[in-house]
């Protein structure tokens, strides 16, 4: 005798992202805490140090803000004019800006007057950063020269006046004190050593350079410039490795995760974008304006976003809480020794040994369809579904129900609340591509069976006409997608040449709509 | 040599086992049913077949034990014979000639040498009018006997047999028809009927279904069209006749059965449900779910242990009184249409069709055993007529064996037609497939056709379907995440001018891809997803497409309605073509034959061919009368070596088919089937002996034995058993009951197995020995007769001695006389060493 087959409850994979290892970690933060700043946020900087706090440059200020404060806990205010990247020295304890005027400063970040003034550059000085030993600055400027500067005695080392545009990248090298990167708006990334005093590799980036990024193996360089991130491989005398063009507007900000070097890049078009040490993109975060600026803590604890509209975007990594422990071993069921008992028990010989069926756990609905009882099988599946908010079980009912050929039976019968239950249930899913067929069957049969009744129930009538309404509005935008598909498919034919070729692969759209594997 | 003649066409395997009740002996260790022109004996333990009483030459009809003698059975069969067998051995006892097709049979202990048969006697078979016969068994000892003295004791009864019952021990017959219960009283000699309304108010239907009567009570129980049982009582006179009903049923009864005590009424019907209804106490009932298909009859057994019913499905079922199910007997499910193809499983060499509603079936051809049910649609099935259920329509393997793709479909004569696409992993841990891959909407329309690439490395899988697309389908197409690679996802979408595509096949190397779209066939290269030609030969549209094998994989083969086509795929030229009509084309996987089924004037025609030459290999004119649309190619357990021509073809692997009225039909070799016979026989003996310290003892025996004879036999490849071992073989499976007393036997056999020094000694023994059977031969005239047959195959054994071979006529002739009794005694003689 076969055993009652429980109700299949399909499994249909969510169309598009697919969730990984990667999606999953990033989408493990906090909803974002917003902060406004006076202008564009330029620059965002996290201290070395714990605890991490981080230096925010927007219009004429630096904000240093703790990692879980609303309001700066630091600032410097005295500028004349825009300020420009400010950013930690390798100890946390001095940071250097830049400025509209061209003046660089270098302040205590306990204190509030700057400690030093470069002056040299004739205009404004957009990047700015110290080199790995600590005792120099180097520094990038509109006027097309990068120089470095003593801290010490606050005179300028050298410049370097190889680029033919602004300067506006930087990136000094952690292992060396005497390399740096710099990006130009003429297109190049250059390599300087300041024991040469000359550049030691260029690279072709093909579009102006808005910001310059070194692995921690500093065997790779990141460039970032018009809708493009490239990667360089030092190694190989920097030979690109992969170009990637995944925004559709100019790429203004890179930075890698402190856990394992995935590389985020940010831009103008409002997303940030993840990639996996494969280069391809595992997640996305969407904001509100275009991205100037970002930057993330050590342990990728807190991404740090600035915008356009000089909001600065702050998301904090979540963590399991303790207290969820505590509830989970209030929660604990029979305590081991039930289970065992009489488990290990070893029958002598002569026993005779009554063996006791397995007993089948079914589901509410399953025993209820079991002993054929539709109707009530059907109001738990909406039960279920009121409970969980998971349509699937309960569409799996309603076919299931349609299979017997007795979801007329069902359905029929039943008083104004359990209806209008069941019309919420179709309203909220008669637009998921997954349920929509039974959907439609279960409006079809509603409407069949209600007609003559229907003016009785105002709340009943009212969701109807709810339902006619997002019906019309949903026809109308099939109608609209399917005249975008008839104007992409005349450009996709003007598009190929006049090749004999007979198949052509269906549309993306039409393929997506279509696969639906498990 | 083999003649061209000897190429025939067979009958082969999963007969229906549930056309009538099976019949339980009396200890209720074996259950018997009638399948096809044999009856089985399976044991009720272990599900095993133990007989096959083979000699009707026609459809079994009915079964029942001889009253007289509770091991023996009587058989009736549309060939107009009845057939009286020791169902224990397998012996065939007598035959009664009727002369008259016979459908059913009943017998009763109150009428000795007395057996009612359903017969037709009008000349033509379409009228559905059957009579009951009684006939008066002639008491002759003649193995045929021509049974004349018929008496009818009604006319005009239904032609279903389950309408009739003997009652209360014989003492009256219940047979409805339509609307009205007949009851007829033999000693009376009158006959009480009884009609009901054709419907009542409800507009229930009325209409009778099946008969029982009580064993001991005045009682007739019978099962209506609407799922009502009424039971009779007080119906031995005109006017106050009783009835009450019992409903549970919401379908017709298709069966009842009266404990034989007569405690309980069990009934079954379309829902698979067993009820048991207590006897006297109404509406008090028991009830077993979900046995398979429908329940077509109720057999108990005379103790009232077990019960056994036979299924829709091809299946008998075995319960036990306490209703727990103990044993299942099923048979190659063969349901109204075959709508997947035949296929062979590469692994278990199985064959693979769908079978039970959802499932597909692996059947062991080689064994006529079914292996085991694979659930597709894994959904609850629901009994009850007229639903739209899944089935599954269209299942592929891959050439390995490790991967299985179904179609399971619903709502084809609607409008909304739903169907899965499922792809099924082979699991070694459980040596059974496991579900991986559900496609929901694989296409916006019904699949036609699918097939999976033939290269062992990577599998792919390819569906055309009737919105004009065909897709392939890969495993793990998209990797960017580890975890998805062993899921199927499409890979490729082609089309060809929004013709429908109406099938597909890959080359043997899978370098090419063809797809046939109405008239044109469209070669594609699978690796980049090009079309490289496209082949044409108009008219009609194309069937079947498939590429040639092994020496002849340059060739592409389509048929259409009206010719076969052969293309060279060197030159894209057509290679040659003939106007036939094919109705199906198979390739042989083994070689690069086709066999190629043509429909022509009411009859089929079979060719097989290979793709170079196109003259045939062998022809087979006129092989059924009815088309013939699946076939397949089985491979050969062991490779023949058949040098004729004609029989060539056969040598790897074996042609079954299918034909419409589901006939499973096959080619065989006279010789071949000989040879597969005599090794059957001799597996069972090897079987059924168990490895015991006597047994231990014995084989040692036989061994030295078979040292001693090795010399001789050098020369063949199976050496005939020598005598000495067959005879305690047959010593060993005599009857306990039939044989003489222990004490007789025991000095005999234990010096049987000394080994004599002494040529004196022997002669005496020997002599000892002659006494015996002497003794023996006494008991009865038939024992005498064979005994006297089996010494006159010795002296022709002895001249077989120089030859081992025996003819063809002798080995029938002493198959015979080993199945008569003691004829092992006399063997005993010789197998002095």
């Amino acid at each position: 005798m076969a055993s009652f087959k429980p109700t299949k409850v399909q499994v249909l994979p969510k169309l598009g992202e697919k969730v990984t290892e990667d999606t999953l970690y990033w989408r493990n933060y906090k909803s974002p805490v917003q902060m406004k700043e006076f202008g564009a946020v330029k620059k965002i900087d996290f201290s070395p140090l714990p605890p991490h706090n981080y230096a925010v440059t927007a219009s004429t200020r630096v904000h240093i803000y703790g990692p879980h404060s609303q309001e700066p806990i630091q600032s410097f205010t005295r500028f004349r004019d825009t300020a420009y990247c400010g950013t930690f020295r390798g100890d946390g304890k001095l940071l250097v800006t830049g400025s509209e005027e061209g003046l660089i400063r270098l302040f205590d970040v306990s204190g509030r007057v700057a400690l030093r003034q470069f002056s040299g550059h004739s205009k404004a000085v957009r990047v700015t950063s110290f080199l790995s030993d600590g005792l120099r600055v180097v520094s990038g400027s509109d006027d097309m020269t990068c120089r470095v500067w003593d801290i010490p005695s606050g005179a300028e080392l050298k410049t370097f006046t190889e680029h033919t545009d602004y300067v506006r990248a930087l990136a000094p090298s952690k292992l060396n004190p005497d390399l740096f990167v710099t990006g130009s708006y003429d297109h190049t990334v250059k390599m300087f050593d300041m024991r040469s005093g000359s550049s030691l590799m260029t690279m072709q980036h093909g579009y102006p350079v808005e910001c310059v990024l070194l692995y921690p193996s500093e065997a790779l360089l990141v460039s970032t410039g018009g809708r493009y991130v490239k990667i360089w491989d030092l190694l190989k005398g920097g030979q690109e490795l992969v170009s990637l063009k995944n925004h559709h507007k100019t790429v203004t900000c890179a930075c890698l995760s402190t856990v394992d070097n995935k590389l985020l890049t940010g831009s103008l078009d409002r997303h940030i974008k993840v990639y996996n040490s494969s280069y391809k993109v595992v997640h996305d975060f969407d904001y509100d304006t275009s991205i100037l600026s970002m930057a993330i803590a050590p342990h990728d604890e807190v991404i740090a976003v600035g915008m356009t509209n000089g909001v600065l975007s702050v998301r904090h990594r979540k963590h399991k809480k303790v207290n969820e422990t505590l509830t989970s071993r209030r929660r604990r069921g029979p305590s081991y020794r039930v289970f065992v008992k009489g488990k290990n028990f070893v029958p002598r010989q002569d026993d005779f040994l009554v063996s006791k069926p397995v007993k089948e756990y079914l589901q509410k609905h399953d025993k209820q369809l079991k002993s054929f009882e539709v109707s009530k099988a059907l109001d738990t599946a909406l039960q279920i579904w009121g409970r969980t908010n998971k349509p699937e079980v309960t569409v799996a009912v309603i076919m299931e129900i349609n299979r017997r050929g007795t979801l007329k039976n069902a359905l029929a019968g039943r008083d104004e609340q359990s209806l209008s239950k069941i019309l919420n249930f179709v309203l909220k899913h008669i637009f998921d591509p997954r349920f929509s067929q039974p959907m439609i069957m279960v409006g079809d049969i509603i409407v069949d069976l209600y007609k003559e009744v229907i003016p009785q129930s105002p709340s009943v009538e009212r969701l109807l006409q709810r339902l006619m309404d997002v019906l019309g509005g949903e026809t109308e935008l099939q109608h609209e997608l399917l005249q975008v598909l008839g104007i992409l498919d005349t450009l996709f034919a003007s598009l190929t040449p006049r090749k004999e070729v007979a198949a052509l692969a269906a549309p993306p759209v039409d393929q997506g709509s279509q696969l639906q594997a498990a | 040599m083999v003649e061209k003649s000897d190429i025939r066409v067979v009958r082969c395997g999963g007969s229906k086992i549930n056309l009538r009740p099976s019949v339980f002996s009396t200890d209720s260790r074996f259950v018997l049913c009638a399948s096809g022109d044999s009856v089985k004996v399976y044991s009720t333990r272990t599900e095993e077949c133990l007989h096959s009483l083979q000699g009707h030459t026609n459809q079994v009809t009915g079964i029942t034990l001889n009253p007289a003698n509770h091991l023996q059975v009587y058989s009736c069969s549309a060939d107009g014979t009845v057939k009286l067998w020791d169902f224990i051995d397998g012996i065939l006892i007598k035959t009664f000639i009727i002369g008259y097709p016979v459908f059913a049979i009943c017998v009763s202990e109150k009428h000795e040498g007395i057996i009612f048969l359903q017969l037709s006697m009008a000349t033509n078979s379409k009228s559905e009018c059957l009579q009951l016969v009684a006939v008066h068994l002639p008491k002759s000892a003649e193995q045929e006997v021509e049974a004349k003295e018929l008496s009818a004791v009604c006319s005009h009864i239904s032609s279903n047999p389950s309408c009739t019952a003997l009652g209360r021990g014989g003492e009256f017959i219940a047979f409805a028809r339509h609307l009205q219960l007949n009851v007829y009283f033999f000693r009376k000699q009158k006959t009480y009927s009884f009609s009901l309304q054709a419907t009542d108010k409800k507009g229930a239907k009325n209409a009778f279904t099946c008969v029982a009567c009580h064993p001991t009570d005045d009682c007739i129980a019978t099962g209506h069209e609407d799922g009502k049982i009424r039971l009779w009582r007080n119906f031995n006179q005109k006017k106050e006749y009783t009835y009450s009903t019992l409903h549970w049923h919401h379908n017709a009864v298709n069966t009842l059965c009266f404990t034989p005590e007569g405690t309980h009424l069990l009934s079954g019907g379309i829902e698979s449900v067993l009820v048991q209804w207590k006897y006297g106490a109404d509406n008090k009932k028991e009830l077993l779910p979900r046995l398979g298909g429908a329940i077509l009859h109720i057999a108990a057994s005379s103790d009232g242990q077990l019960f056994c019913t036979s299924h829709s499905d091809n299946k008998l079922t075995v319960i036990e009184s306490n209703f727990k199910v103990c044993g299942v007997i099923q048979g190659l499910v063969k349901g109204d249409d075959v709508l997947t193809d035949l296929m062979i499983d590469p692994r278990s060499k199985a064959l693979v069709l769908n079978g039970r509603p959802g499932h597909l079936q692996f059947y062991s051809l080689l064994r006529d055993k079914h292996l085991y049910n694979l659930d597709i649609v894994q959904q609850e099935y629901i009994y009850e007529a007229g639903l739209d259920q899944f089935e599954v329509v269209k299942a592929v393997f891959d050439i390995k064996g490790s991967w299985l793709a179904t179609v399971e479909e619903r709502g084809r004569k609607s409008s909304d037609l739903e169907f899965f696409l499922k792809l099924w992993a082979y699991d070694e841990k459980t040596q059974s497939f496991v579900l991986n891959t559900t496609i929901t909407a694989a296409h916006t329309d019904r699949i036609i056709s699918m097939c999976f690439s033939s290269s062992e490395e990577t599998t792919m899988l390819v569906t055309t379907a009737e919105d004009g697309q065909f897709k392939a389908w890969c495993q793990g197409a998209d990797a960017d995440t580890q975890q998805d690679q062993n899921f199927w996802s499409c890979d490729f979408v082609g089309s060809y001018h929004n013709l429908k595509p109406t099938n597909c096949s890959f080359s043997a190397d899978s370098s090419l891809l063809a797809v046939s779209f109405q008239e044109v066939i469209t070669i594609w290269s699978p690796e980049t997803w090009e079309m490289l030609t496209t082949l044409c030969q108009p008219p009609g549209e194309i069937r079947d497409l498939c590429f040639g094998r092994l020496s002849c994989s340059k060739y592409l083969l389509s048929t259409t309605n009206r010719n076969l086509c052969c293309w060279n795929l060197l030159t894209c030229a057509l290679e040659w073509s003939t106007s036939v009509e094919v109705s199906k084309l198979q390739p042989d996987p083994l070689s690069e034959n086709v066999a190629a089924f043509s429909y022509q004037s009411k009859h089929t025609d079979l060719f097989v061919f290979k793709p170079s030459e196109p003259r045939p290999l062998f022809t087979h004119k006129n092989v059924c009368s009815e088309k013939v649309h699946r076939a397949v190619f089985v491979p050969q357990e062991e490779p023949l070596n058949n040098c004729d021509e004609s029989s060539q073809w056969l040598n790897r692997s074996q042609l079954y088919f299918l034909t419409q009225n589901m006939d499973l039909l096959t080619f065989n070799q006279a010789t071949e089937e000989d040879r597969m016979l005599s090794s059957s026989k001799r597996l069972v003996i090897d079987d059924s002996v168990a490895v015991t310290p006597f047994y231990l003892l014995l084989g040692k025996h036989r061994q030295q034995q078979q040292n001693l004879n090795t010399p001789s036999y050098t020369g063949a490849d199976k050496p005939q058993q020598p005598q000495g071992s067959a005879t305690i073989k047959e010593l060993l499976h005599t009857p306990a009951h039939v044989l003489p007393a222990a004490s007789v036997l025991c000095s005999m056999f234990v010096n049987s197995l000394l080994i004599s020094k002494t040529g004196v000694r022997e002669e005496m023994e020997s002599s000892e020995q002659e006494m015996d059977s002497e003794k023996e031969e006494e008991d009865s005239e038939e024992e005498m007769e064979a005994c006297d047959s089996q010494q006159e195959l010795r002296a022709q054994g002895s001249v077989d001695e120089v030859t081992p071979k025996l003819s063809k006529a002798q080995e029938k002739e002493l198959k015979r006389v080993r199945k008569t009794d003691f004829s092992w005694m006399t063997g005993l003689i010789d197998s002095k060493p």
